[in-house]
């Protein structure tokens, strides 16, 4: 019986065994992107509202503080939702009527809470502290990017560790003052390389090596 | 740099070598060890005794590593979950105070046989997750007022959480097992309230355990007034009747007794667990060790003399114990005080103290101390004694002139002292009578706990017809046998009151709405009044308004009186309490001086009082003046209890270390805790000498497994009636002496506690609750497999537990840094050089470590419970922890020392990770799972953990677990309640262990660090260091010479775990110090 396959098909076998190896590093390259993406992330994917809530209108047109809805931010490990009764400081009297607020008036009058859609969610093993943040000079728009420019919410950065690391072991190159923490327009200066490592010292802050000790965020 | 570290621990290989070869070691922890059987050598020999036996079975090899590998293959997949989309709800209306991510703190108290232990309770968004002391509490608190109290709580209180959240407690109001709506209850009791009124109630009877609550008092005084010829009872299986007849005989009234341990140098303790039992054994506790502790300016240590008919921690606390079998400790206590009045110190009630026999030596020496210390020195006796014994220690504390010093009398803090045998009696003699028409059980289960002979069983109640009510946690075996069964509020969902051992009334306020529609006693009594509907909020509000109005003024007449002595007339009258239709019990104003003053009104000290944990001016008024009565003079002196014939059986009956009565049988918390002195889980056994057990021929054997002990049953008899029990040899054990614990053998629990161990309680009589003679007790041939955690994680004598008497500590040692003889070292930490890299904390603000005092550890087991809660640990199950596969990070090993019949100890030593700053752990982690922090903690991170367990296998001091199976409950919502939101909950195929409560000192350091300072001294505390009542555990910044930590760790007495393996451990001890007396010694 003769040969299936010509000799010159070794030199396919010999190709594909070689390239095997291009083909694992690219697989796993192309997994890597993927889950670095944001798609693996869900940075940059507005999510959907029980209510149409723009921060753009709220923070960026009238200049409404930060503080004002999420009260607990300088407190607590949670930055704090607002409670219905803190929109209806207002909404009782503006757009009183809206359609957009019904759900708003509705969890009013039956005492049943607004149940948003989580847009910066964190892994349970992961234990970040909002306070201690605000207080060392990390502003808000540091993680969660101009807020005051945003009709929907949605994630501005990845939130993946190695994302968190950047600052952690180089706190100076994003801290900023504490009158410019709820600023959203805030931008390192040009000379945050003689500001940063001063604020960090004024704040002091722990060293690089408490703050990418393990138990730092993780329990 | 070597040489110092070098010679240390050369001396110390000599002396394990030279305690080797002179037979056996000095510390052990099981008779197999002392004995150092071959089942024992090989079983320490076995390099992995948790896992899984080598697979024998040909085929399944090659299956085994085909299924590995699909399964590696397939776990890549796993990491491709997205997390799932999370809600956020806020509030509609966001409480004030109430900040998310913020815990808050209630106070309130848990009360336990009538006496409360005062909490504060934290709660998260609502939930309550953890338990504390109340430190602001008078009876956590010294004498100074700036000092801030001790957090301590005991394991009930700790692990009460997990009751309060139990699936298994009961959830429906039910009439003959069906569901029925509360209208309907409330309906058939007026209806049956009726049919009573035409008699005046003679057939009504109300069944509680003890009442010290003064509004449930109130409200059953209010029953009794509306219906006079029903009778209220009170039974509770561990009451204190001896504790009362003993009161009775010596002053003719039912005094408290409050014992003032910071005042005593020399104790004398009658069978009496005052450590670890009974009302103030948390403030007992604290006190004594007060004066144990010897520090640079107190060089001196009180000494605890101890006779008792079984092991107890307060006996392994003792400087002298003696075993005695239970008939002899009445005449051990009276040749004690015979000797006294040998020694000049003339006792009332001694007569009848015969010559002290055998013991002869140590009953005068210990006269002669406590004649030496006289007004220095303490005589309790236990609750199992009977009134005699009780009446001696009163009249022996009353010769020594004790009284006033530091042992007080007050008036008693139950609304009714009574006799709680003599009142089940009474209610079983008017059952079997048929004089009972309607009978309303409020909480206990007595169909269970009820002697065998005065049994409330289903022949018993079934033999007349009434209506029975029963109100409790759990659908229990008494629950079986009522027409209703009412489920029962947690006392963390309801309000209630209750008197600490002292007689200050603690609120009982409620953290969360009742789960399972529960209701407390007093919504349940308040059916039988004319308001049937009104709450306990209500209830408990408005009496206390009442009583601070009314109270306020009745005391303003006592003004400039310091110790009113008023009342005393009303106490009188409640001597008969136990018998008939009694209204006379305590209806007197609470308060001793009022609370309310011009700016001050009821309302804000109603409050104010809520906020406090305590009413203030409500301790039990003191009753001074009072003399012990001798038989002459009135006293109706009991009669020495009969002595039983020599030889034959004697039977000892406790209450279970760990789940009480039985009524924690449910809490899985408290089941797989190891019992303090013989480390058995999930089971109850009958203790036996080894002597004892040698000549019944009994055997206990390790099993392959390590936490597996198959040992014979015996069959237990006693008046008539058998229980069938596994032994257990226990060191210490008096010969002949056979003791059996309460509260297993439950047939109606739930599902950790139904049918496990024996019940006893079906051998128990009401004549003699806590022991009697003429025991039989035979070999049945069979075995039972027993879980113990006894043997697990060894160091195999290695000096892991150092112990020197007072006297050769203090002697100064020749070379200061050198380590003495008992290898005691110093606490300057020179250890050798180690190829891994120094690490440097001198640039940092923190390093924390820890010291734990053996001294001062009475082996309550609180840190255990506390560290469970605290962090998220799951129990798991008989099974697995008969192979050395149970989850506690803190663990308490006891080393006894010595010889077998009578050893010293044991020894209690906790060990939770030693944070070495050599950590064996770490470089064998193939992914960086367990890693150094900057602050000198050995981080475990769960995340990146795959699970090779390498780091268990290095680990010398066996601290580290695995989650084998997924041993937590991810799926009952009230558990998802329950744990503590700032611990990961960990999931199967992880490495978890003692992070010294990490999220704590997170916690510490972001509240400083936001307010710009640094961490103060006691600022963070673990949850173990801030449960343990002694402060045995004390956590700091090692980095500041005058924190606590380093100062504890600077003493002579601090040494390390395994110090020759150079790991560096950030956990050290201070080894334990007696005091024992010369006198004795020369013997």
């Amino acid at each position: 019986m003769p040969q299936i396959f010509h000799h010159s098909t070794n030199f396919l076998a010999r190709l594909s065994l070689f390239g095997a190896i291009f083909i694992i590093l690219g697989a796993l390259w192309v997994a890597a992107a993927i889950h670095r993406s944001s798609w693996g992330t869900g940075a940059f994917v507005e999510r959907e509202q029980p209510v149409q809530f723009s921060h753009k209108h709220h923070s960026g047109d009238d200049g409404i503080d930060c503080r004002y809805c999420h009260t607990t931010v300088e407190t607590s490990a949670s930055a704090g939702m607002p409670s219905t009764q803190i929109c209806m400081n207002c909404h009782s009297q503006i757009w009183a009527d809206s359609p957009y607020l019904a759900p708003v008036r509705e969890s009013y009058k039956t005492g049943k809470p607004i149940e948003w859609t989580r847009v910066h969610d964190l892994p349970d093993f992961v234990y970040f502290n909002h306070s201690i943040h605000v207080s060392k000079g990390v502003g808000c728009s540091t993680c969660h990017g101009k807020v005051n420019e945003m009709p929907l919410m949605y994630q501005a950065s990845s939130l993946q560790m190695e994302w968190c690391l950047t600052c952690h072991r180089n706190p100076e190159r994003y801290v900023r003052e504490q009158k410019d923490i709820f600023r959203m327009d805030w931008e390192p200066p040009a000379n945050q390389p003689e500001v940063g490592p001063q604020i960090v010292k004024q704040n002091k802050s722990p060293d690089t090596h408490v703050l990418t000790s393990c138990s730092t965020c993780h329990r | 740099m070597t040489s110092k570290d070098s010679h240390k621990n050369f001396s110390l290989m000599r002396e394990r070598i030279l305690a080797e070869q002179n037979g056996g070691p000095q510390y052990w922890r099981s008779l197999e060890e002392l004995a150092d059987t071959p089942e024992f050598r090989e079983f320490v020999e076995r390099e992995y005794p948790q896992h899984a036996e080598e697979w024998h079975d040909p085929l399944g090899r090659r299956n085994f590593i085909k299924l590995m590998g699909a399964s590696l293959a397939l776990a890549g997949l796993s990491s491709c979950v997205y997390q799932p989309p999370e809600k956020i709800v806020p509030y509609v209306d966001q409480p004030e105070e109430m900040v998310p991510g913020k815990p808050l703190f209630f106070a309130t108290a848990m009360p336990l046989g009538g006496v409360a232990t005062p909490l504060l309770v934290k709660s998260n968004e609502g939930r309550p997750t953890k338990v504390e002391g109340n430190p602001d509490h008078p009876n956590n608190r010294g004498a100074d007022v700036n000092i801030k109290g001790t957090s301590a709580t005991d394991l009930f209180a700790q692990a009460s959480i997990l009751t309060l959240y139990d699936p298994d407690r009961s959830q429906t109001l039910t009439y003959r097992e069906e569901i029925r709506p509360w209208p309907a209850f409330v309906a058939d009791i007026h209806t049956a309230l009726e049919e009573q009124r035409k008699t005046q109630g003679a057939g009504l009877r109300i069944l509680t355990e003890t009442v010290s609550s003064p509004t449930l008092a109130a409200q059953l005084r209010a029953i009794l007034t509306e219906f006079p010829a029903a009778k209220w009872h009170q039974y509770e299986p561990a009451g204190r009747s001896g504790a009362h007849g003993g009161a009775m005989a010596a002053f003719g009234e039912p005094v408290n007794t409050v014992y003032r341990f910071d005042q005593a140098e020399r104790i004398l303790a009658i069978d009496s667990d005052f450590l670890n039992c009974g009302p103030g054994n948390l403030r007992h506790a604290r006190d004594f060790i007060s004066m144990r502790r010897v520090t640079e300016e107190r060089k001196a240590m009180n000494r605890l003399y101890v006779v008792e008919s079984t092991p107890t921690n307060t006996g392994a606390m003792a400087d002298h114990r003696l075993s005695v079998r239970p008939s002899e400790v009445e005449p051990t206590a009276r040749a004690i005080a015979a000797a006294l009045g040998g020694a000049g110190v003339s006792v009332k009630l001694a007569a009848g103290g015969a010559g002290a026999g055998a013991n002869a030596q140590w009953v005068n020496a210990v006269a002669r101390d406590l004649q030496q210390n006289a007004g220095r020195c303490i005589v309790i006796a236990g609750d199992e004694q009977p009134a005699s014994v009780h009446a001696l220690a009163h009249a022996m504390n009353e010769a020594l002139g004790n009284v006033g010093k530091t042992v007080f009398y007050t008036e008693p803090i139950e609304a009714r002292p009574e006799d709680h045998t003599a009142s089940l009696r009474d209610l079983v003699n008017d059952i079997d009578g048929g004089r009972v028409g309607l009978l309303v059980i409020l909480g206990g289960n007595p169909a269970y706990t009820t002697p065998a002979d005065l049994k409330l069983d289903q022949a018993r109640l079934d033999k007349k017809e009434m209506l029975r009510v029963h109100l409790s946690l759990y659908k229990d075996e008494t629950s079986e046998l009522c027409h209703w069964h009412v489920p029962e509020a947690h006392y963390l969902e309801a309000w209630s009151d209750a008197r600490t051992y002292d007689g200050t009334v603690s609120i009982i306020q409620p953290l969360i709405a009742p789960l399972y529609g529960g209701r407390s006693a007093h919504e349940l009594l308040a059916v039988f009044s004319d308001e049937s509907d009104r709450t306990g909020y209500n209830i408990v509000r408005d009496f206390w308004l009442g009583q601070m109005g009314a109270g306020g003024q009745g005391a303003g007449q006592n003004q400039g009186q310091t110790q009113p002595t008023a009342g005393s007339q009303a106490t009188n009258q409640t001597q008969n309490a136990g018998g008939q239709a009694s209204l006379n019990f305590a209806n007197k104003p609470i308060l001793t001086a009022p609370i309310t003053n011009a700016t001050t009104d009821t309302e804000l000290a109603w409050r104010k009082a809520l906020h406090d944990g305590f009413i203030p001016n409500t301790a039990a008024r003191p009753r001074d003046g009072l003399s012990v009565r001798a038989p002459g003079e009135g006293g109706a002196s009991p009669a020495p209890a009969p002595q039983p014939a020599a030889g034959g059986f004697e039977i000892v009956f406790r209450t279970d270390p760990s789940i009480y009565d039985g009524r924690f049988a449910n809490n899985g918390w408290l089941q797989e805790l190891p019992k303090p002195i013989n480390k058995l889980t999930w089971d109850n056994a009958a203790l036996l000498s080894p002597a004892t057990a040698r000549q019944l021929g009994v055997t206990q054997k390790i099993g392959t497994h390590g936490g597996d002990v198959h040992v014979d049953t015996v069959t237990v008899e006693y008046d008539g009636r058998a229980v069938v029990a596994p032994v257990w040899i226990t060191p210490g054990q008096p010969d002949n002496v056979v003791t059996v614990h309460l509260g297993y053998g439950r047939t109606r629990s739930g599902r950790a506690g139904t049918g496990i161990g024996f019940d006893a309680y079906k051998i128990r009589t009401a004549d003699s609750p806590w022991s009697g003679a003429g025991a039989k007790v035979t070999r049945t041939g069979e075995q039972y497999s027993l879980a113990t955690s006894q043997l697990h994680h060894m160091m195999e004598n290695r000096d892991p537990v150092r112990s020197q008497p007072l006297a050769e500590y203090l002697k100064e040692p020749e070379n200061p840094k050198e380590g003495t003889e008992h290898g005691l070292t110093h606490g300057e930490s020179s250890y050798d050089e180690s190829m891994y890299p120094k690490w440097d904390y001198q640039q940092r603000d923190y390093a924390w470590g820890m010291a734990i005092d053996v001294s001062s550890c009475v082996g309550c087991n609180a840190c255990v419970v506390a560290c469970q809660s605290e962090n998220n640990i799951p129990i798991v199950g008989k099974e697995q922890v008969q192979r050395s596969r149970e989850m506690h990070w803190l663990r308490i090993d006891s080393y006894f020392k010595g010889d077998e019949d009578n050893p010293e100890g044991p020894y209690f030593q906790p060990v939770p990770c030693m944070h070495c700053e050599q950590a064996p752990c770490e470089p064998v982690c193939p992914v960086h799972a367990t890693v150094h922090s900057a602050e000198g903690l050995n981080d475990m991170v769960y995340n990146r953990c795959v699970g090779t367990r390498y780091c268990s296998n290095n680990c010398p001091y066996k601290v580290r677990h695995f989650n084998f199976l997924l041993y937590q409950d991810w799926t009952t919502p009230t558990y998802q309640l329950m744990r503590n939101p700032e611990v990961s909950v960990r999931s199967r195929g992880v490495m978890e262990k003692c992070t010294y409560c990490v999220q704590r000192i997170q916690w510490g350091k972001i509240e400083a660090e936001k307010e710009g300072r640094k961490v103060a001294d006691g600022e963070i505390v673990t949850a173990c260091q801030a449960v343990c009542p002694t402060e045995a555990i004390i956590f700091g910044n090692i980095n500041d010479p005058n924190s606590r930590v380093s100062k504890m760790k600077a003493e002579r007495r601090n040494y390390s775990l395994l110090p020759d393996l150079n790991t560096q451990p950030r956990t050290t001890y201070l080894a334990a110090l007696k005091n024992p007396n010369d006198e004795m010694k020369k013997a």
